[in-house]
């Protein structure tokens, strides 16, 4: 085999010379915004420091919500062991018995769970994962200058901002967070008196989450309008690199779904301060009956779920499109079936809208209803399937080394088999009778939604971390990184597979009454010490951003990674504005990689005489 | 959509050559500004949340054994207007009629200003703008008027329902226990009286009853409402029942809900009639767009109400 010539490419010439002039620098329109340390690192309107934002405070939330579960996993795992020198914490969370031993409080505990999951689907995995490379990478990658409106962007982050700090003050409050579950089903959610909890806890958690649905449906009106409307010349939308059409597809989702979730806040909300019934019915308190009448609980489950099943896919497109774009890049070969990776998440969108009632094929749902919902839930197989087969086909023959991106990027693949086959079980109504409200279902969602999120996540930090930074995070700790927490989250959910599926239930304190249970303890431990160990390797992971941010390998040429896309036309450290003259004119598609006897071809680069084209 | 907002797209008109597609980049394939494409799909997001209330609606009223008949509940009208001769003594409907024109009228202005702001006709702007305010405050003040009646006079809030209907026919009872002349057929609406009030300003009867007890002819509860007694076609004799409390909890809530977009929807069309009204528009690239803007988030507004209309009035 012959050695292949990478070829050097020089974007200034070719932006000079054929770029798209939209007059942007005779205006100077941004430049005030950008004139001291407050309009530059804090309110910033660009759209890459809102990024970092979103991406800082994600990782902030991520260890919290981590550290929540090591925490409740303990004492799953350990009951008998002490728990006492989390004290100085958890304070009066801590309960220490006479014998000395300290356990965590089970209204805590519940407090725990309920966060953990609260934080990490909204905070972690919607606005940490869509939001930071939605803003960083639409602009970059459709060759705008910045968002359609950076305004509205940089509120989207506060709004966030705003909600993360109402819940980390729910955290603090006497009572506790709340602690009815991240669902929030009425009646825990509904009646202040249902658990500690659902008093000022659940107060604050619907405030915040109020107002991290505007965060939400602002940045997502503003990445739909930005793909729309200011794709740069020659950038038709089949020529959008496949992590566009994620977040595309991602933001209008959330704006369809998550106003119904608002919907059905703004009700609980009037159940609860105002006395009216709409979730509540026939409820006895104490043997007392309470007032409501005529609610339906389950009314809120199908409100919830409108959102909560979409809520799932807009936290796996986005790592989809990551994914996609970063294995073409690192296996250097063209992405197998474009369209069809387009068309099966097109599908994936639709379809999500339509199979929310199989969260409650337990609620009491008809059964002829349910059929309905579990063909549509097993339809998705299909899309899904299409994209796990053009991954696999784009990796076969590829001449790649094994970077960290792309250790996780075929890590993603990986768990979303794992998690989607599972996924096929769950979706049957039949079989959910056994298995709903087992850990089975929490290895299923955690896999497939939760740590296949997080791997394209860290697929895409590791990946644009030198656009980002102008650096390189350290390969040695990524690839640490990477190994442990492949191990060690299968040794984590791998098991709950087994126990779910001889009826352990899920969200239980403690199975020490259950003696069918108990030769479950040995596996109970494994989970919680691969679980520790795994948190282990995340904090490898926060060292490694936070040190490679001020001590990483710095980069020296503008295309680090040899990507066809076009952020890696602009400066090393690009400018506000992102391109310091002109914007490039598109002339292909993203994925020419092994073309002709040329490495890869830039966007930019214009078609040759008689070349064919994608 | 008109085609000069197209060259002020964030990009500018750039140099695009016309014969190539709309999607082909460096221009809105909508041929429609940012901030356009932007309030239609907050509207988009709204209209779900709207129909995440409606379905709510019709989920909670489906599984409710009766519903309050509007043509009964919503029959009266500030001065007694419901009762003019020319109605014929019978004019259901007929307040929320003229709220309703209102607000569809108040629409059509809107759609007058937005086309005096392509013609850049200031004085134009303002005046059909004022006139759009003027409907949008009228119809906010019908609202006020009908919810102060039916709390203040009828007695009906988010946690109760005085208004209940009627599953099958019977007698009233009269005050002594006797039977009396008055029949009612099933699907009959009525209202559950308080101790001294009327149906709205029908206060012609005074009430009997002054305090709480079951009495021969009523039952009058805790709160002050009597029960009226009356026997069924198979002879039993039953009072009166509240109607559904999902009835008054949704009804506040989505009527209030949609008044809450009127009224965010008045301050900001005063807000932009006053920047209309400065010139600052006629000074901007993109002219009067954000009448346009505003027209859009009020003809929205008027057609939730449409269908908020349907659920509570019509059906």
């Amino acid at each position: 085999m012959s050695e292949i010539k990478i070829p050097v490419y020089n974007p200034d010439k070719f932006i000079e010379e054929n770029g798209f002039d939209d007059h942007f620098h005779e205006h100077h329109h941004g430049d005030k915004y950008q004139s001291n340390f407050f309009t530059t690192y804090v309110f910033s309107l660009d759209h890459k420091i809102i990024a970092k934002q979103f991406l800082i405070t994600g990782i902030f939330w991520a260890v919290i919500a981590a550290a929540m579960s090591l925490i409740f996993r303990m004492q799953l795992g350990f009951p008998e062991e002490s728990l006492t020198w989390l004290k100085p914490i958890l304070g009066k969370w801590i309960i220490v018995n006479d014998a000395g031993i300290g356990s965590l409080s089970q209204e805590f505990y519940y407090a725990l769970v309920t966060m953990h999951g609260t934080i990490l689907v909204f905070f972690v995995l919607t606005a940490g994962l869509s939001g930071t490379f939605s803003n960083f990478l639409i602009p970059l990658q459709v060759g705008a200058r910045d968002m359609a409106s950076p305004l509205l962007n940089m509120m989207s982050y506060w709004f966030f901002f705003l909600a993360s700090l109402v819940m980390f003050i729910s955290l603090f409050v006497s009572t506790g967070p709340f602690s009815g579950g991240w669902t929030a089903y009425p009646p825990l959610s509904a009646l202040p008196q249902a658990s500690i909890g659902s008093g000022a806890g659940m107060t604050l958690w619907l405030v915040s989450l109020t107002l991290f649905v505007v965060s939400v449906l602002l940045g997502g009106i503003n990445y739909i309008t930005t793909v729309l409307n200011l794709r740069t010349k020659g950038m038709t939308m089949w020529r959008l690199p496949l992590t566009i059409w994620a977040f595309f597809l991602t933001a209008i989702l959330g704006l369809l779904s998550f106003p119904v979730l608002v919907g059905g806040f703004l009700l609980l909300i009037m159940d609860r301060s105002l006395g009216t019934s709409f979730y509540l019915s026939d409820v006895f308190v104490g043997g007392q009956a309470l007032e409501h009448v005529g609610g339906s609980p389950i009314l809120f489950q199908h409100l919830f779920w409108f959102l909560g099943h979409p809520e799932v896919y807009i936290i796996i497109l986005p790592a989809m499109g990551l994914v996609s774009e970063v294995m073409s890049v690192h296996a250097r070969k063209p992405i197998f079936g474009y369209r069809a990776m387009v068309a099966s998440m097109i599908a994936i969108g639709f379809l999500s809208f339509i199979v929310w009632a199989h969260h409650m094929f337990m609620s009491g749902l008809n059964p002829f209803i349910s059929n309905f919902f579990v063909v549509f839930t097993l339809m998705i197989a299909v899309p899904s399937a299409v994209k796990v087969f053009n991954w696999l086909t784009t990796l076969y023959g590829g001449n790649f080394k094994l970077t960290v991106p792309l250790l996780f990027a075929i890590g993603f693949v990986s768990m979303f088999i794992s998690g989607g086959l599972t996924g096929i079980f769950l979706g049957n109504s039949a079989i959910d009778i056994q298995m709903h409200d087992t850990y089975f279902v929490v290895a299923h969602f955690h896999i497939v939604m939760g740590v296949a999120a997080f791997f394209g996540m860290f697929a895409g930090v590791y990946h644009w971390f030198p656009k980002m930074y102008g650096r390189f995070m350290n390969d040695t700790l990524g690839k640490i990184h990477f190994w442990v927490t492949m191990i060690g989250a299968y040794c984590v959910f791998w098991p709950m597979h087994y126990i779910g599926l001889a009826g352990v239930p899920r969200r239980y304190y403690t199975f020490d009454s259950f003696e069918t249970f108990r030769h479950f303890d040995g596996i109970n431990q494994f989970i919680t010490v691969a679980a520790i160990i795994t948190f282990i390797a995340q904090m490898i992971f926060v060292i490694n951003f936070f040190y490679s941010i001020w001590k990483g390998k710095k980069v020296k040429s503008r295309n680090p990674w040899n990507a066809t896309t076009l952020e890696w036309s602009t400066p090393i450290e690009p400018v506000h504005g992102n391109w310091p003259g002109k914007i490039p004119t598109v002339e292909r598609w993203a994925y020419d990689y092994n073309k002709d006897e040329r490495e890869f071809v830039p966007q930019y680069i214009p078609p040759r005489e008689g070349e064919e084209m994608h | 959509m008109s085609v000069d907002t197209l060259t002020h797209s964030a990009h500018g008109a750039g140099d695009y050559n016309a014969s190539e597609s709309n999607w082909a980049g460096a221009k809105s394939p909508f041929k429609t500004s940012y901030g356009k494409i932007m309030i239609w799909y907050f509207l988009l997001s709204d209209a779900f949340t709207f129909a995440s209330f409606l379905i709510a609606y019709g989920a909670l009223r489906f599984s409710s054994p009766s519903w309050p008949v509007p043509d009964f509940v919503f029959s009266t009208a500030p001065f007694g207007i419901h009762n003019l001769p020319i109605f014929g003594g019978k004019a259901p409907l007929i307040f929320v009629t003229f709220m309703s024109f209102l607000l569809i009228a108040s629409s059509v202005t809107m759609v007058r200003a937005v086309q005096e702001g392509h013609r850049e006709n200031k004085n134009g702007v303002v005046f059909w703008m004022i006139l759009t305010i003027i409907g949008g405050l009228g119809f906010l003040g019908c609202q006020a008027w009908e919810w102060a009646n039916l709390i203040g006079k009828e007695h009906m809030t988010i946690t109760t329902d005085p208004f209940g209907t009627y599953t099958e026919s019977g007698t009233y009872l009269n005050e002594d226990g006797t039977l009396s002349s008055e029949t009612f057929e099933a699907g009959e609406g009525y209202l559950l009286h308080k101790i001294g009030a009327g149906h709205g300003d029908d206060t012609g009867h005074a009430s009997p009853y002054h305090k709480a007890g079951n009495y021969p002819g009523a039952v009058v509860d805790d709160k002050g409402f009597i029960h009226r007694k009356y026997k069924t076609a198979d002879g039993v004799v039953k009072s009166q029942a509240f109607g559904p409390k999902a009835f008054g909890a949704l009804f506040f809530f989505i009527t209030g809900f949609h008044g809450f977009h009127v009224f965010t929807g008045v301050i900001f069309l005063i807000i932009i009639c006053i920047n209309v009204a400065s010139g600052l528009y006629m000074k901007r690239k993109n002219g009067h767009e954000m009448v346009e803007k505003m027209g859009l988030y009020w003809h929205f507004v008027d057609l939730v109400w449409v269908f908020v209309f349907l659920a509570f009035y019509l059906l």
